[in-house]
């Protein structure tokens, strides 16, 4: 088999179904929310807006490479910003990349980031009607993540619950920038509800929390922005195994979004390495941290890792497993991959249909 | 693939005898440093009572902070000149070794006190310890919160030989790559002292992205996100470019990371290389001229760690270390398994004498 792959997978991959995890639908204005929210909450809405621990009401803190962080090519001709428009993303994405189910994850408004947790609350009510009313039901193709003001973690649970009756959602929506280490019993309720309702929860990038980015303060420039949203990652998920949550919900689910995937294998050694050496810390955790990754975490593609010398990415998806890589383009952003482009290495056929396909299946319960 | 180790590999490591770029002295405690703080600073030292400035980042207790048989008989890390002779650089027949003292100067956030205790700090360790044994060098301790009187420390120190680095932890006020930081670089730069960036934090930010973690343990791995996101922020803010004879060594960094931060941030940059138009050739080709790593603790399991050291792509970049007193290898010996052995006469000697211009005349 031949390291490099310079021509598209044609015909083949696009008879190929794709689960893409993470689509990107965005509110055609601010106001776009109202019709989901009550009186007392558009008032507030209008009156002081969404307020998050950031320096900017809109703009970004690091200022992305493209307007509305998209690909140029992606604002739809009726209108309204990337994502925000059905009948263009159908026809843009659905449609010619064969996407069989396509996972929502609302970035914008951010729920999560509300410092107004009743606030945040209302948001994630209304946002959750919304991708039902505009996005999963008008197309059933699309299916939504649940959004959660996750610092109000009783509230989120009950949105759980309240969502998980519906097939539309398909995950719980949130990210490694939380207030608090995702993994700290202040976000057990969470958990919980997610693994009553089976719903698994998808952790995708991004976010603001009012911590700096490293923990050495706060980077300059969107650069590293970016790439240490990716870097995020891993803390994540060593404090969802330290803190006991893979321990505990056993059959709770993790997919890992927008990350890409080449850091898992050294973290998981790293993981298992030093949990090895101070296990009589965390008493309550009974495994290498490498059989709960295995067990319950699945990672997704974008932004797909391009290694120098192709075949290693072959070499990294043996070291996490075929089995645990689940496609996502990221549409319409800027950074997105196209499955017809984005591996660099050939696969088997049952490796693609793995990765494009049936892993997601298997994660997501579809 | 060449021959892997299997066996500790003692009698190898002792033929070449390495240079080990990561040992730690047990830090002094306020009274081992009075006498070498001035008169104003001894004073306030003795009446405010300042003392217990060892760092969170290493609690004594914690089973990484000391092997248990390189404890005393208190169960406290020895790292005294005798043991630190006995236990570290006689089994493995070191040439040189490079102290780094993790003292708690580093993290004062009183600009003027830490100065005053880095440089009892450095006083200390060329009286106490580089005067009593010649095998040994030392890392030039700073107070991070202060980049100019840093410089001046460097500049101060410099002038001994034996001072043949600067250390910095991996998590201070603000990301490495700053230009306020930059005193720092262009001192180190002139007197051929690479810049050691040791793991641990000042523990002015919290350790991770999301807070405070719960667990020592995430503490410690969490070391790894933090030198990748300080990576990435030399390269950013150029500060490769305009230091170019500038060294950078990762210590205690873990390095299996590598690759995959050298995928990405290439990847990255090609797609946002207009914001930072002064990074002038792909990242990954600055990291492998520029950067060094030390190879406690090898976190791979051994079948990987061969592929691993392929895909970082040199054989340059890996520094001997046995971390001492940490607990990164117990009987197996300081080369992990699964090392290639022909890669060991580079990474036991001859990388680090490339790295460290101080150690280029050593005799061999």
């Amino acid at each position: 088999m031949s390291d490099v792959l310079l021509e598209p997978r044609s015909a083949q991959q696009s008879r190929l179904g794709v689960i893409d995890c993470d689509i990107h639908p965005m509110l055609r204005s601010a106001k776009a929310l109202h019709p989901y929210l009550s009186q007392r909450w558009r008032d507030h809405f209008d009156s002081y807006g969404p307020r998050t621990p950031a320096p900017f009401l809109r703009g970004h803190a690091y200022p992305k490479a493209t307007p509305a962080l998209s690909r140029r090519d992606t604002w739809p001709p009726a209108g309204g910003p990337p994502g925000s428009d059905l009948a263009f993303m159908r026809q843009q994405h659905l449609d010619p990349l064969n996407v069989e189910i396509g996972i929502l994850q609302v970035l914008f408004p951010s729920v999560k980031d509300q410092r107004d947790l009743r606030l945040g609350v209302a948001m994630s009510t209304a946002v959750n009607d919304w991708q039902v009313a505009e996005w999963t039901e008008p197309e059933p193709r699309l299916r939504a993540a649940v959004s959660i003001a996750c610092d109000d973690a009783e509230a989120s649970a009950t949105e759980i619950r309240r969502c998980a009756a519906r097939r539309d959602f398909a995950s719980v929506f949130l990210t490694p920038r939380t207030s608090e280490p995702l993994g700290r019993k202040r976000y057990w309720p969470i958990y919980q509800a997610a693994a009553e309702t089976g719903l698994p929860i998808g952790i995708h990038t991004g976010g603001t929390n009012g911590h700096p980015m490293t923990a050495g303060g706060a980077p300059s420039f969107y650069m590293e922005d970016h790439h240490g949203n990716a870097i995020a990652m891993q803390s994540a998920l060593a404090s969802l195994i330290f803190e006991g949550v893979m321990e505990s919900f056993p059959d709770l689910k993790f997919i890992m979004i927008e990350g890409g995937f080449g850091w898992a294998p050294s973290c998981t050694w790293r993981l298992d390495k030093h949990w090895a050496r101070m296990r009589d810390e965390v008493a309550h955790v009974k495994r290498p941290p490498s059989e709960y990754i295995r067990r319950q975490v699945w990672f997704a593609t974008q932004p797909v890792e391009e290694p120098e010398r192709p075949r290693d990415l072959r070499t990294i998806c043996e070291w996490i497993g075929w089995d645990r890589i689940v496609f996502a383009t990221d549409y319409p952003h800027w950074d997105m991959d196209d499955p017809r482009h984005a591996f660099k290495v050939s696969m088997t056929e049952e490796q693609q249909r793995m990765i494009f396909n049936s892993n997601a299946r298997a994660a997501y319960g579809l | 693939m060449s021959a892997a180790l299997a066996a500790p590999a003692t009698e190898l490591l002792r033929a070449i005898g390495p240079i080990d770029c990561d040992l730690h002295p047990a830090p002094p405690r306020m009274a081992q440093l009075l006498p070498y703080l001035d008169a104003h600073w001894r004073e306030a030292m003795v009446t405010r009572g300042i003392d217990g400035l060892d760092l969170s980042s290493y609690p004594p207790g914690a089973p990484i902070s000391a092997r248990p048989d390189w404890r005393d008989a208190e169960g406290k890390p020895a790292a005294g000149l005798d043991s630190l002779r006995a236990q570290a650089l006689d089994p493995w027949g070191t040439r040189i070794g490079i102290l780094s003292c993790l003292h708690g100067s580093i993290a004062m956030y009183s600009e003027d006190m830490g100065a005053a205790l880095a440089r009892a700090v450095n006083e200390w360790l060329a009286r106490e310890w580089l005067d009593h044994e010649p095998r040994l060098r030392a890392s030039v301790t700073v107070c991070m919160r202060d980049p100019v009187q840093a410089a001046a420390e460097i500049e101060r120190c410099a002038a001994d030989p034996r001072f043949v680095q600067v250390l910095l932890l991996v998590n201070g006020d603000q990301p490495l790559g700053r230009r306020s930081l930059w005193p720092i670089y262009e001192a180190a730069q002139r007197h051929g002292l690479p810049v050691g960036v040791h793991a641990g934090s000042v523990y002015h930010h919290p350790v991770t992205s999301m807070g405070w973690p719960s667990y020592y343990v995430e503490d410690y791995v969490a070391n790894a996100p933090a030198f990748q996101n300080q990576l990435l922020s030399l390269i950013t803010e150029g500060v490769f470019q305009k230091f170019p004879e500038l060294r950078v060594v990762l210590l205690e960094s873990g390095f299996t990371w590598l690759p995959p931060f050298l995928w990405r941030v290439n990847k990255t940059w090609r797609g946002l290389r207009t914001e930072v138009p002064w990074i002038d050739r792909a990242p990954g080709e600055i990291i492998r001229e520029q950067v060094r790593f030390t190879l406690q603790p090898a976190d791979a399991p051994p079948g990987a760690l061969e592929p691993v050291i392929e895909q970082m792509g040199s054989e340059r970049m890996l520094l001997f270390s046995t971390d001492y007193p940490h607990w990164q290898f117990d009987e197996e010996g300081p080369l992990p398994a699964g090392l290639p052995e022909h890669l060991v006469p580079r990474i036991a000697l001859d990388n680090a004498r490339e790295t460290y211009p101080r150690l280029r005349d050593i005799q061999v």
